[in-house]
């Protein structure tokens, strides 16, 4: 037993040092179990962009892709239903599309990039029901417009530019994901890095 | 005669070698993880003459593009065949039933074969094919003897047999074993095609464990971490303890 | 305000006073050595196989179908997947490295003898546990060796007269190892084991406390009250919790408050130790084939054997006694009886002399017999039995077998040294 003083500085300065480096060794032990809740490899490429030919899309013809789980339609309209698109405007909640459901491409009259092509998410912005395409019948639910998409569990409306209409229940506009043209055949959904 | 005895007796010789286990000396396989080079060439390799029969059904494409340093584009274009997407895995459409109607055997999947059989093995066994026409693909293996598998490589390699030569033993001439040599009818010269093997394995290692070098790339800066932590550690504990001494 | 808060809580869970009982204030012999790293570093590998074992299960799949593909999964797909499954694997056997040495240090220090009997019972249910533990979570990555060695030891249960058809079937659950036998190894693996090794953990560490520990010296550090202790500046020193003076009727020498001088012991072994352990993570985590066998790199195929089938090393001494023996039953039971000797110990020794310093030289070299006799077993284990490898295995079972049987006959009268008055 040493009867000299105890260096208190350096007992101090030790405690901290072993401390702050044990502190720093847990947080780095801490990052491969933070880091593997991240989407796993699986998971990334059941979410990565999917490619659609829309080379044989027929005007007012919709086909379903899943991207992300979810159905994503793709509409070729026809010119009678993108000169509709004007004439819906007074009855629509957000005509503008203020509010961000779509990427500044689409912030539109039409919220797509090509007039003809549009592109959304087919999942009501109310409790998640998906819509029905009614390209023909749709008057019975809005007078006067031949075409929209109009949502079975509690009514909500859209125009073929997934914009809702006033008094439904569904408070926004459909999504319109993130896409691009490839060429005039090729749609990417999902990803709009490079080419618009 | 006697010449017939002895190759008899050689014959014998070799079999029951063969019989009393892994009797080939196996080579090294000579492989570097970080040659990226060699790693595509092997890539390229196994997608061409291996993935008709074995799949690597764990291993995803964009894993070893982005891995081997292959564009997606070029990757999709040279490495993909069968219109899948880039996130797949890496599989065939032969069912399990074909394949053991065909072979006898489902062929193995390949994805952790360097981790199950070791590179060295591989290394070998690819180089070990020879003619034997008792077998039904017409080749046997030295490693695997018996193997239900065809040289599938046998347009790079040639036809591989199984050589002997007459040397001089004890001032007797005698029919010696020099080893596998091919009649020169393949595409690569020994050099290449032993080259061209190594990449293969090279590649079936590193699909094996896609992670070991980042694991040891973390691993030395985790070394050198604990080793300050040892230190300091040590340094508080002497620092406390002169309390006791 | 906070001081309030805390006396609050101190009243009614007297948690300040239970950490200096266990802590701050317990007193534990001062000459503690390299020997006694292997207690915390022990608990330290448990906590690791806690989380770790956690995180995989986020990830793994328990079932025949599932369980190889989604082991590959988490190997390949997850974010750091790897570490945490090596972390994991490279777990498992430094578990039985710490325990391992940490029965030896108990052994040469006769830290199971009196009055320490049932804290030595309680570390051996651990280690049957921790095997049972091991066993059942090899069989989950479903890979060939999971398989084939699940077989054959499920096997040595079918040894048993009369009822060990029917118990195999039990245990599997089906008449192969199926996803049935899988399901249940794991629902035991992740939950049921674990649970029971924490309890015993608790209580293996109270009954430590209650008895207080050994040291190499093996003499007591507590000791009677009645005048003849001198103690010295040194002993003055600290403070002890009042329990363990028995209100003045024990004085305490030769010891140091766990913390902080064992905490930051500890800690140097805890460090020295995760070097080892993190190199073998990130440069060896096969640990040449021995922690991760190669074949189970292969999906389990029930109609393929592998060539040679070895338990994981942590087993091959057992493994090595149940084959030498020739009859199937009586190996399965003299494996057993290895164990069994082991937790007897403290009934077999006779010796009133707890330190191997202060021992016969015949004890010296009985205990390097059974260290040489469980290493040769483990390497023999590993080893396919035929030829001269059986014969070996039978000598040094005879010799495992043979420590406990001399040192019954020769600790009742052993021609043992004077203890030291104080730890040394």
């Amino acid at each position: 037993m040493s009867n000299a003083p105890v260096d208190h500085g350096r007992r101090r300065f030790l405690t901290i040092a072993t401390s702050v480096v044990g502190g720093v060794g847990a947080v780095g032990v801490a990052v491969p179990f933070i880091a593997s809740w991240n989407p796993s490899e699986r998971a990334k490429q059941a979410g990565a962009a999917v490619t659609a030919d829309i080379s044989k899309l027929e005007p007012g013809q919709l086909i379903r892709v899943e991207w992300r789980g979810k159905p994503v339609w793709i509409v070729k309209r026809t010119e009678e239903t993108l000169q509709q698109l004007a004439e819906t405007e007074s009855k629509l909640r957000d005509p503008g599309s203020e509010v961000q459901q779509q990427p500044a491409y689409a912030q539109n009259q039409h919220r797509s990039i090509k007039p003809e092509i549009f592109v959304a998410v087919g999942i009501c912005t109310h409790l998640g029901c998906s819509p029905t395409y009614l390209p023909n019948d749709f008057s019975a639910q809005v007078e006067g417009i031949r075409a929209g998409f109009f949502c079975p569990c509690h009514g909500s409306k859209f125009d073929m530019a997934g914009r809702v209409f006033q008094g439904v229940p569904a408070p926004t506009n459909l999504v319109v994901p993130p896409h691009m043209f490839i060429d005039d055949k090729t749609i990417v959904v999902g990803e709009d890095e490079g080419a618009v | 005669m006697m010449k017939t005895l002895l190759s008899a007796v050689a014959l014998l010789a070799s079999s029951l070698a063969i019989a009393a286990g892994p009797a080939v000396p196996l080579d090294k396989a000579p492989i570097d993880l970080t040659d990226k080079a060699s790693l595509q060439n092997g890539a390229r390799i196994f997608q061409n003459y291996c993935l008709g029969c074995h799949q690597m059904q764990y291993q995803r494409y964009s894993r070893t593009f982005a891995d081997l340093d292959i564009p997606e584009e070029l990757g999709m274009e040279h490495l993909m065949f069968t219109g899948e997407k880039v996130g797949d895995h890496i599989t065939n459409n032969m069912s399990a039933k074909d394949g053991e109607k065909w072979f006898g055997a489902t062929p193995p999947d390949l994805t952790n074969v360097a981790r199950v059989r070791g590179p060295d093995w591989l290394y070998t066994y690819l180089r070990a094919f020879y003619a034997d026409d008792s077998r039904p693909f017409g080749v046997n293996n030295e490693v695997f003897p018996m193997v239900g598998m065809p040289h599938v490589l046998q347009e790079l390699q040639g036809v591989p047999s199984k050589t002997y030569e007459t040397r001089l033993v004890d001032g007797e001439p005698k029919q010696v074993y020099v080893g596998i040599k091919t009649d020169g009818s393949g595409e690569l010269s020994e050099e290449e095609y032993d080259r061209a093997i190594a990449d293969l394995v090279n590649y079936m290692e590193y699909v094996g464990e896609p992670t070991k070098l980042e694991a040891h790339a973390l691993g030395y800066k985790v070394m050198i971490f604990l080793l300050i932590f040892f230190v300091l550690a040590y340094l508080l504990k002497k620092e406390y303890w002169k309390d006791v001494h | 305000m906070f001081k309030n808060l805390m006396s609050w809580i101190e009243y009614r869970l007297p948690f300040m006073d239970k950490m200096n009982l266990h802590v701050m204030q317990y007193p534990a012999p001062k000459n503690f050595n390299f020997w006694y790293f292997f207690g915390s570093l022990a608990m330290l590998v448990l906590v690791n196989q806690i989380v770790t074992g956690i995180w995989l299960t986020m990830n793994y799949e328990p079932s025949a179908e599932g369980a190889f593909a989604s082991v590959e999964y988490i190997m390949r797909d997850v974010d750091y997947g790897w570490l945490l499954r090596y972390m994991h694997s490279t777990g498992a056997s430094a578990f039985f490295v710490v325990v391992y040495l940490h029965m030896l240090r108990g052994m040469m220090y006769g830290s199971y003898q009196k009055p320490r009997e049932l804290l030595w019972i309680f570390g051996m249910l651990i280690f049957l546990v921790l095997m049972a533990e091991a066993f059942m979570g090899y069989l989950l990555p479903w890979g060939q060796m999971s398989f084939w060695g699940a077989q054959v030891i499920i096997g040595i249960f079918g040894t048993i007269p009369f009822i060990g058809e029917d118990l195999t079937l039990w245990i599997r659950g089906d008449y192969v190892i199926s996803g049935a036998t899988l399901n249940r190894f794991f629902a035991l693996h992740v939950i049921a084991l674990p649970l029971v090794l924490v309890i015993l953990v608790f209580l293996h560490i109270m009954a430590l406390h209650e008895v207080g520990s050994n040291n190499p010296d093996g003499i007591d550090i507590k000791r009677d009250n009645d005048g003849t202790v001198e103690q010295t500046e040194a002993d003055k020193k600290f403070t002890f919790h009042q329990y363990f003076t028995r209100g003045g009727k024990k004085v305490i020498v030769d010891a140091i408050p766990f913390h902080p001088y064992y905490t930051v012991k500890d800690l140097v072994g805890v460090a020295g130790f995760l070097l080892v352990f993190a190199w073998v993570i990130f440069f060896l985590p096969e640990g040449g084939g021995y922690f991760l066998e190669p074949p189970n790199f292969e999906a389990a195929n029930p109609l393929k054997t592998p060539e040679h089938i070895a338990p994981v090393w942590y087993f091959t001494p057992f493994y090595a006694i149940l084959r030498a023996i020739p009859h199937p039953f009586m190996g399965a039971v003299a494996m057993f009886a290895a164990i069994v000797a082991l937790a007897l110990l403290p009934w077999l020794d006779r010796g009133k002399v707890r330190s191997v310093r202060y021992r016969s030289g015949l004890h010296k070299v009985n205990l390097i017999n059974f260290c040489i006799s469980f290493v040769a077993l483990g390497v023999l284990g590993v080893l396919p039995a035929e030829g001269v490898y059986t014969l070996l295995a039978q000598i040094f079972s005879f010799t495992y077998f043979g420590f406990f049987v001399l040192l019954f006959f020769y600790s009742k009268n052993e021609n043992t040294k004077p203890l030291p008055v104080r730890v040394t």
